[in-house]
């Protein structure tokens, strides 16, 4: 056992580790130019190069992509690390939201709270977390709402597990959307939403709400964090433990894997990961719509995840990107494009059902491990195709 | 060891024990809330309750088409929702469209009734198609694969209904004939009688299939054992083509039922109307035809009361009640009302 264990261990890990260097420098260069170009260069580009640049790639597009990711490698780890299908993200990003909108506004009259909040704030009545906290507030509330969620429910099988998060995923928004008047108590600000929430306060600085070259150096700062955590959780116990589980539950609880605790864990984990988007988006956009949150933003995250390559956090982060910039900014400037050329009329955004169902379709049919596979998936998600290849073809 | 099982069994005892306090508290609580709503206004307790039933036939229509795939390929078939949206999209271009008929009448009798026929066919043909293409090859695949090839096609679905409907709800005079007659305060309308009416053949000649004939033996052996079945000669994906049919055939009824009682059509009818079918087939056990159709009629009656009745939560906090139900159902009971505890296959 201790062989195999260090055998592994030397012939995987320096090459693991040399990609992981290769894609976080990558990384760090990609979001550097990125930053320095929408600071510095961006306004002193001649107007014609600036519109193109406003079509194609706005910041605020970028910056909301990067929430996108955040919530999918949150995402990825419940997916792709520990193999549970996980169908209401959504509720986790829209608690997220929602602390931000209790914790970092004017919403509760009632109370005077302010923690390290920005000093214009201090006049408001409300409760003001600065946002640092607030990150962490949210992620715990979600972490326990998907432990509460997770516990009844994780020992179903998994496609029952598929449903109860649906389930939960519809609840909460509505829960939010009703939510102005629970027994006299107003929760949600109902369909009203909570608008506007406080700025980021940063040493030296607070951010107005279009600063968005400094906003996307936090969420960039905040994928890298969730990216590190990722990696680190997928290489120590907790990891293999949820890898074992995916590829095999009953042979991980032979080994000895509390099933139950380990699930709980990627559950926790995943939850932490939305919520942290959520509080980022909520600041992004300034406020909490409870319109916003609907289950195609699951389809979406998951999307991203298989797109990317389930259990690869650059893979997903990739798909991420791809998949949140055609959402947002690609397939409507493409339409326009496409309509002025030709003359036509065609509502290109309404095409991106068939696009998400597509891919998703068409990924598990050609290609179930990802554009940027993790090759241990890649052996699992094929393991069964010598058998299934003639399945009753006989036929 | 006997300290361990000891332990073991202790525990059990406790959780049985707790969850049966649970339950008679939650029974006794749902009978109160009942009983005061009836002493406050018996009519509207009626009125409620039978406009809840006549969803919860709706349901049953769809629930079985979940719970008979689910039997046989253990698959969870998101996609079926949206498979009777188009059904409902079909059956109003189908009457209101190609066929002018926008008023009740017997030419638009027998138009509704062509329709009927139409429609079933042609969502058994989507969903066989569905099978055929998408999710056959993944047959064997692990089983996130044909979940997540599900949504995507659910997806694909309300994007052709988006097309094909817009991307809003519209709104369509109905056939059948309007009105209807009053017992003792309790308006009956005919479309909710007309529903019954064409439902329950409909269940009578499914079970007749199931339980009678030859396809329907090759169905239940499937279900148990596809290997077992192919080495006794039976034509397994034939078989679960023929399942998917079925399926697919009630979910139409459904849409032409829903589209021409309630005179609507969206594109993202489904999504919510299948998760709802779906509890009532976990809430029957789930593979057990006769726990759909009483885990729909419950469901249905559940969502009437609580929209209608005066003292309760209301229309808006819908969705959440039933999904609520279908966590608890979950977390207590996975196997349903009818269904029996059976051990996951490994």
């Amino acid at each position: 056992m201790m062989m195999l264990k260090r055998k592994s261990k030397d012939s995987k890990t320096p090459k693991q580790s040399a990609s992981h260097k290769k894609w976080t420098i990558g990384f760090l260069i990609a979001a550097a130019c990125i930053w320095t170009f929408y600071t510095y260069i961006m306004f002193r580009l001649p107007d014609s190069l600036q519109t193109i640049f406003q079509t194609w790639l706005p910041p605020t597009t970028v910056n909301e992509a990067m929430v996108w990711v955040i919530c999918a490698i949150g995402l990825n780890i419940v997916v792709g690390y520990a193999g549970l299908l996980d169908l209401g993200f959504v509720a986790f990003w829209a608690i997220g939201g929602y602390s931000a909108g209790w914790f970092m506004s004017a919403f509760f009259r009632q109370v005077n709270v302010h923690i390290f909040a920005p000093h214009q704030t201090l006049k408001t009545p409300g409760i003001h977390v600065t946002f640092w906290a607030v990150l962490f507030i949210g992620g715990i509330i979600c972490a326990i709402f998907g432990m509460i969620i997770g516990a009844p429910t994780l020992r179903l099988k998994s496609d029952y597990l598929a449903l109860v998060t649906m389930g939960f995923g519809e609840i909460i928004p509505q829960v939010f959307t009703n939510g102005e008047n629970l027994g006299g108590f107003n929760l949600s600000n109902g369909t009203k939403g909570i608008s506007p929430v406080d700025n980021i306060g940063v040493p030296g600085k607070v951010l107005g709400p279009f600063d968005f070259s400094w906003k996307f150096a936090i969420f960039v700062l905040l994928t890298a964090v969730m990216v590190f955590v990722s990696l680190r959780l997928r290489k120590g116990r907790l990891g293999r433990a949820w890898l074992a589980i995916r590829e095999d539950e009953l042979a991980a609880s032979m080994m000895g894997v509390p099933l139950m605790s380990t699930k709980l864990a990627a559950y926790a984990v995943g939850a932490f990961s939305g919520g942290v988007g959520g509080v980022a988006f909520a600041t992004h956009v300034n406020g909490v719509f409870a319109d916003r949150f609907n289950f195609s933003i699951s389809i979406i995250l998951l999307a991203m995840v298989v797109l990317g390559g389930m259990g690869n956090v650059w893979g997903v982060m990739v798909g991420a990107l791809l998949v949140a910039w055609i959402n947002s900014t690609g397939l409507p400037a493409f339409g326009d494009l496409v309509n002025n050329t030709f003359k036509t009329s065609i509502n290109f955004p309404s095409y991106n059902f068939l696009l998400f169902g597509g891919v998703l379709i068409l990924m598990m049919l050609y290609k179930r491990e990802g554009m940027i596979p993790e090759s241990r998936l890649k052996a699992i998600m094929h393991e069964a195709d010598d058998t299934s290849a003639n399945i009753g073809g006989t036929h | 060891m006997s300290l361990f099982t000891g332990g073991y069994q202790a525990r059990q005892d406790r959780r049985r024990y707790l969850e049966r306090g649970l339950s008679i508290i939650a029974t006794f609580g749902i009978l109160y809330w009942l009983g005061i709503n009836f002493h406050k206004s018996p009519s509207q307790f009626f009125q409620a309750s039978l406009i809840g039933l006549s969803n919860g036939v709706l349901y049953a229509l769809i629930a079985l088409g979940y719970t008979l795939v689910y039997g046989i390929i253990e698959l969870i078939n998101f996609a079926h929702g949206d498979l009777f949206m188009l059904s409902a999209v079909f059956s109003a271009n189908f009457i209101a469209i190609w066929f002018h008929k926008e008023k009740s009448g017997p030419a638009a009798w027998g138009v509704f009734l062509m329709c009927l026929v139409a429609v079933m066919t042609f969502a058994a043909t989507i969903n066989v198609g569905i099978e055929r293409f998408a999710y056959r090859r993944l047959r064997r695949a692990p089983k996130l694969a044909p979940l997540i090839t599900a949504v995507g096609v659910s997806f694909v679905l309300q994007f052709i209904g988006l097309r094909w409907n817009g991307s809003g709800p519209k709104t369509w005079n109905t056939v059948l004939p309007a009105g209807g007659f009053h017992i003792s305060g309790v308006n009956i309308e005919y479309t909710t009688i007309i529903s019954f009416a064409v439902t329950a053949p409909l269940l009578l000649l499914m079970s007749w299939i199931v339980t009678r004939t030859r396809q329907g033996k090759a169905m239940r052996a499937t279900a148990q054992d596809q290997d077992a079945a192919r080495l006794m000669g039976i034509n397994v994906n034939r078989t679960i083509s023929f399942t998917f049919a079925l399926g697919g055939a009630l979910a139409g009824a459904a849409g032409i039922l829903f589209q021409q009682t309630r005179g609507l059509t969206s594109y993202n009818l489904g999504f919510q109307l299948g998760l709802i079918a779906f509890t009532s087939a976990v809430m029957g056990g789930i593979g057990n035809l006769q726990g759909a159709v009483l885990g729909a009629l419950l469901i249905g009656l559940i969502q009437g009361l609580n929209d209608g009745l005066p003292i309760g939560l209301g229309q808006q906090w819908s969705q959440t009640v039933v999904f609520s139900i279908l966590i608890l159902l979950m977390a207590f009971r996975p196997t349903g009302l009818l269904g029996k505890p059976v051990t996951e296959k490994v």
